[in-house]
């Protein structure tokens, strides 16, 4: 019987992984929660409908763009608050910037897992570039808040679209010195190939999202399958991939970047001009009734559910974190595997614990 | 003056003292400013600038970090073993200082000039890991115990590979003896044990073949299980913070765990000396040779020739480290039996061949 956590390196918060082993066997992991629950649904319900809007970025915070986008979307859902195309196309560039972000982190944090201490250096380097971009137009640098009923609360300019049309090509060169540092590095191909194999049926099961299903044949993307706000203007591929294991996942992932970078192209390139604040009523009361908006952020399906009585709070706030699913396939996929490609396995989840417990 | 000086300090007690404060200073010396070395490597390698508070570039980062690990409490967990818990920071410095005494740094710069000095660095040489082990076991602690049976598993397994090539470098030299070994590579790097065996150009043709002609491959496995041995990136599964927080060092504090981290780059130190004398050359120069007439300039520089193979290896460990993420276990273990032996003892058996068949036909 091992106690990992809820300080451990590998958990990258506070996640306790209660695990029975046999040697370095796992016979049974079970993940324990909660050490970093903040009631967020809870909070929801006792403050108005914009003051919950800055929670919103604080679950996942390394995607915190496409959270928010989540509550914000469903809100103008049911009060039928029009979006300018403007603040659609900002929306576009500045999620598809924190989703690369994102992966990087998520993504050096892996390796790092593996004992590769170097990448995530480099990858911060990368999200330095993306975070002092999103800094120019949202004022902070993590836990964004940038989005707001109707639009979003700042006007891009000139420089940001340079800065991310300079970034795509720095950001393209980068991609394939990864693959040449990494990708193609026969420890990490070891470490990953055929390492911790979910099948489409276990994804189905746990209602797994995201990068995680993608890696293992299921094509389902929120973008292309219940598409938002503009993304079906867009030219973009979900990749997916059908070997079910580290491998595919890692992959996914790392193909969406080159995709998100697609989508940031074309953005800045056909941005059109005009307000980027629609028309919003100075008290905002939703009409009776319940509301769902997804998004797709990086971890996978984010889903929020509003639930309204007609009066200036919610009734009752509903967030679907993808973690906390994607998690809870650890359980059942991790018997007998070795302790070290269990915790590959769980990096491969990409797990961001604020995001579980919420 | 001078020189009555050095022929008082070369005879016997004063010189074994000498020797004796010499390596001390030599092995803390070199823990402690590779860890200067490895922080700065890693801060080239991964584009930050490294130590940089403490002296210039840093460079009193390791005083700096032995007063602070010196000023710590050092205590056992409850419950652990005490004697092995504290005997195994003090074990873990043996193979150094032991193998140092017989290792030349020149030509006449050599504490003890022993006929089986290569038996003696391979007889001490793995002691740390057996340190590595008790240490673990004794700490009381999970993750200790799993990083205990790998070190055991690993040890094993990497040991057989490097003790066969060890043997197979005996075959082509000969002797023992160190300082042998290194005076039949004078001459040039083209007579150094790594390019000797593929043709010997001295004397010209098969029939003096140098006899192991996959020595490049026999110096890449015997670097291979260094790495192996010193426990470090790639096969750092004894500490691998990633899975086993710190595996043997997990319950270990100050200074305890100070000696641990000193020993790691002792024992790197140790383990590419001897891949320096075996396989390239020790302190003979890599064009021609030194004359004797240049006397203690020569020696001088001879100790500079080793000093620099012997820290481009060192440094190749460091920049293997920051580079390539770490091996599962199984794949570990898998390299070694699967790969390293049966390599290693092909070029035993081509070896012993090679220097046969030419005295066949004799």
């Amino acid at each position: 019987m091992l106690n990992l956590g809820p300080q451990h390196p590998a958990t990258h918060g506070v996640l306790r992984v209660k695990v029975e082993m046999d040697g370095e066997f796992v016979m049974k992991a079970e993940p324990i929660i909660g050490y970093i629950h903040r009631m967020h649904e809870k909070m929801g319900e006792n403050r108005t409908w914009t003051q919950f809007l800055p929670n919103t970025s604080r679950m996942d915070y390394l995607s915190s763009m496409t959270y928010t986008h989540a509550f914000v979307g469903a809100v103008e859902k049911a009060a039928k608050i029009e979006v300018t195309e403007r603040a659609e196309y900002i929306r576009v560039i500045t999620s598809e910037l924190n989703r690369i972000a994102s992966h990087l982190v998520g993504w050096g944090a892996w390796i790092m897992d593996l004992g590769g201490l170097t990448p995530i250096l480099y990858a911060f380097d990368d999200r330095e570039k993306i975070l002092d971009l999103l800094e120019s137009v949202a004022g902070n640098r993590l836990t964004y808040c940038y989005y707001r009923f109707g639009g979003v609360c700042k006007d891009i300019d000139a420089d940001f679209i340079q800065g991310c049309l300079d970034f795509v090509p720095y950001m393209r060169e980068r991609l394939k010195l990864y693959k040449a540092l990494v990708t193609d590095n026969i420890i990490l191909r070891k470490r990953l190939e055929g390492i911790g194999p979910i099948s489409a049926e276990i994804c189905r099961k746990y209602g797994a999202c995201g990068p995680v299903i993608r890696g293992s044949g299921i094509n389902y993307d929120v973008r292309k399958n219940e598409p938002y706000s503009i993304y079906n203007q867009f030219d973009f591929d979900i990749p997916v991939y059908q070997e079910c294991d580290s491998m595919a996942r890692y992959l996914v992932r790392m193909d969406e970047i080159e995709q998100s970078l697609r989508i940031v192209e074309q953005a800045c390139a056909k941005i059109p001009e005009g307000p980027i604040l629609g028309k919003v009523p100075r008290v905002l009361k939703l009409p009776v009734g319940d509301t769902c908006f997804a998004t797709e952020c990086a971890r996978g399906r984010f889903l929020v559910r509003i639930t309204s009585d007609g009066k200036e709070n919610p009734y009752r706030v509903r967030l679907r974190t993808p973690c906390f699913t994607n998690l809870s396939l650890f359980e059942e996929t991790s018997q007998g595997m070795m302790i070290a490609d269990a915790l590959a396995f769980m990096a491969s989840l990409d797990l961001v614990i604020p995001d579980i417990d919420r | 003056m001078i020189a009555r000086t050095l022929e008082f300090l070369s005879t016997e007690p004063y010189r074994s003292l000498l020797y004796l404060v010499g390596i001390c200073a030599f092995v803390a010396l070199n823990a402690a400013y590779l860890v200067w070395v490895e922080r700065k490597g890693a801060g080239w390698f991964q584009r930050r600038p490294g130590p940089t508070e403490s002296g210039p570039w840093g460079l009193l980062q390791p005083p700096a970090d032995g007063l602070k690990l010196l000023s710590k409490q050092m205590m056992a967990p409850p419950g652990a073993d005490k004697i092995l818990y504290w005997a195994a920071p003090l074990m873990v410095m043996a193979p150094p200082l032991m193998c140092l005494a017989v290792i030349p740094f020149g030509d006449t710069v050599l504490a003890r000039n022993i006929d089986v000095s290569l038996l003696i660095v391979f007889a001490f040489g793995s002691i740390n890991v057996m340190a590595l082990m008790l240490g673990s076991w004794a700490s009381r602690n999970k993750f200790s115990i799993i990083s205990s049976a790998r070190v055991v598993s690993q040890n094993v397994a990497y040991e057989i590979p490097m003790l066969l090539v060890a043997i197979t470098m005996l075959m082509v030299t000969g002797t023992m003896n160190l300082s042998e070994i290194i005076g039949q590579q004078a001459g040039g790097f083209w007579n150094w044990n790594i390019l000797r065996g593929i043709w010997d150009f001295s004397g010209g043709g098969w029939g003096h073949i140098g006899g192991n002609i996959l020595a490049p491959v026999t110096f890449l496995i015997f670097y291979t299980c260094m790495l192996a041995e010193t426990n470090r990136a790639p096969f750092d599964m004894a500490e691998a913070e990633s899975e086993l927080v710190a595996g043997a060092f997990t319950e270990y504090g100050g200074m305890g765990y100070g000696d641990f981290y000193m020993a790691e780059y002792a024992n790197i130190v140790v383990g590419c000396s001897v891949a320096t004398l075996l396989f390239l050359g020790g302190w003979q120069c890599p064009i021609g040779t030194v004359p004797a007439s240049w006397g203690i300039i020569g020696t001088l520089l001879g100790v500079g020739f080793f000093m620099v193979k012997l820290y481009a290896l060192v440094f190749t460990v460091v920049w293997i480290r920051w580079t390539f993420p770490r091996t599962q276990f199984y794949g570990l273990l898998n390299l070694s039996w699967k790969i390293l032996i049966p390599i290693s003892l092909f070029t035993l058996l081509l070896t012993s061949v090679l220097i046969k068949l030419p005295r066949l036909f004799h």
